[in-house]
């Protein structure tokens, strides 16, 4: 191992550069997942329309966009949505990365909420039937209020992976913490350090959140548990 | 822009892309493998008996897990050349270590926690039966546990897949290499070139989700029938 390489003049002279991208890289994390949250519920619905043929469809667009590469989608983004006659427009990289990473994020939310929504009671939805209860209150009031809060364990995870994710838009030219790393790097001609403190900026942020939703799924486990035990229980009866 | 609205242009572009599908898929099929086996060796290493080694494989997991693969790409592209002065070989297993590294650190927890979710009766029963710690290992926990993982490795491969698109980064040459140099010359062709992309990159994941479904029947079947 050649340490002679490894300067802390240079480190220290590109965290504060590098540091200057973290609000952009918070930022859009934040945005992509708060996007991916609202579009999700549209896939979750979209796919509930009784309706084989649509079924079909939404369930393949969702595999579709679940199973090929972000980067690719975000360069689709980025670099055709523009060129497509008609309705092409022309997107700031910030907000191209929010959509590409909002959309592909957001067929995964989509199951979450799926899985929720498909461990509420059966007993829930033939109550909100014979209570006269019409279909908007039925899921604000009922559904959803039960199906989302044993989610948020799975939904915290998506945020860190997220943020994971977030580095991709430094190829569209989103001022991130990757990209000031990269530009400082091939500046200067050292590209060790920066990437080295990119490194570490992703480890002390998201091992601790990894940590707190571990914690989080606990609790949530516990206090759901209960609630299963008795569905358990009335199942046997 | 009537250029872009030709479907016929999908057959001037289908066979440049098609250059990269062979590093795409070696890329693919040679950092699965190297996640599996780095799965396999750091999931029981962290389930030993010896504390350091415990540790080891514990440092190694969170630290793939904790950053992002582009990042630890950037970074054996750029830093260990310089920091170790070791040559990797080639771009292509930069690529290869890189993935299989990352995956391998995600798919360990796979591995770790099937094998511990194996009831404890059959730990007990195996002992009773005077069996070693190998032979409980090969024939009772093993074997139970790996259905359990199956689906998860298969999600996992598709993630690789997925995964395998950044190495255009690092210059490789692969399906989207072949992309940003079509885009490059004819910009008003990019809608069609990122769609036949995506499409590439679909088809070579269909069979993965066929078999990932096969997995979490199997899974659900368990070891008894």
């Amino acid at each position: 191992m050649n340490l002679n390489y490894w300067s802390w003049d240079t480190f220290f002279d590109a965290l504060p550069v590098i540091l200057q991208g973290l609000g952009i890289t918070i930022g859009l994390t934040f945005a992509s997942y708060l996007f991916a949250l609202i579009f999700g519920f549209l896939w979750t619905f979209l796919r509930r329309i009784p309706n084989r043929f649509v079924h079909f469809i939404v369930t393949w667009t969702m595999e579709f966009i679940r199973s090929t590469p972000p980067l690719v989608q975000l360069f689709f983004i980025y670099y055709a949505l523009p060129v497509i006659p008609y309705i092409g427009i022309s997107l700031h990289p910030f907000a191209c990365a929010v959509l590409g990473l909002g959309i592909h994020f957001s067929t995964y939310i989509g199951e979450i909420y799926r899985s929720g929504i498909e461990n509420v009671d059966k007993g829930q939805w033939e109550a909100s039937t014979a209570l006269n209860i019409s279909t908007w209150d039925k899921w604000r009031k009922i559904i959803l209020p039960q199906a989302i809060p044993p989610t948020i364990p799975m939904l915290g995870n998506y945020f860190i992976i997220m943020f994971k994710e977030v580095p991709l838009a430094s190829t569209i030219g989103v001022a991130g913490i990757m990209l000031l790393a990269r530009s400082y790097g091939a500046e200067n001609w050292s590209y060790l350090e920066p990437l080295t403190i990119v490194g570490i900026i992703f480890l002390v942020l998201s091992y601790p959140s990894a940590v707190l939703i571990k914690k989080l799924e606990n609790r949530f486990n516990k206090r759901f548990h209960k609630n299963q035990i008795m569905k358990d229980k009335g199942a046997m009866q | 822009m009537k250029e872009v609205l030709t479907i016929s242009a999908i057959f001037e572009i289908a066979p440049q892309l098609w250059r990269g599908v062979q590093i795409t898929v070696s890329i693919l099929i040679a950092s699965a493998l190297f996640a599996y086996a780095m799965s396999f060796i750091a999931g029981l290493c962290r389930l030993s008996n010896n504390f350091l080694l415990r540790k080891l494989t514990g440092f190694y997991v969170e630290l793939f897990r904790g950053t992002s693969l582009i990042v630890q790409l950037f970074w054996l592209y750029y830093a260990v050349p310089m920091l170790f002065g070791i040559n990797l070989g080639s771009n292509w297993w930069i690529g290869v270590i890189a993935i299989g590294l990352n995956y391998g650190a995600y798919l360990s927890e796979v591995v770790r926690s099937s094998i511990l979710s194996v009831s404890q009766g059959q730990y007990e029963a195996a002992t009773a039966l005077n069996m070693s710690s190998f032979q409980r290992m090969r024939f009772i926990i093993f074997p139970q546990a790996v259905r359990m993982m199956l689906p998860e490795f298969g999600n996992y491969t598709i993630q690789i897949l997925k995964g395998t698109s950044l190495v255009s980064l690092i210059g490789l040459t692969d399906i989207l290499y072949y992309g940003d140099v079509m885009r490059s010359t004819s910009l008003s062709l990019s809608p069609l070139i990122y769609l036949t992309a995506l499409i590439f990159y679909f088809i070579l994941a269909l069979p993965l989700i066929f078999l990932t479904r096969k997995a979490e029947k199997i899974a659900k079947k368990g070891a008894a029938s």
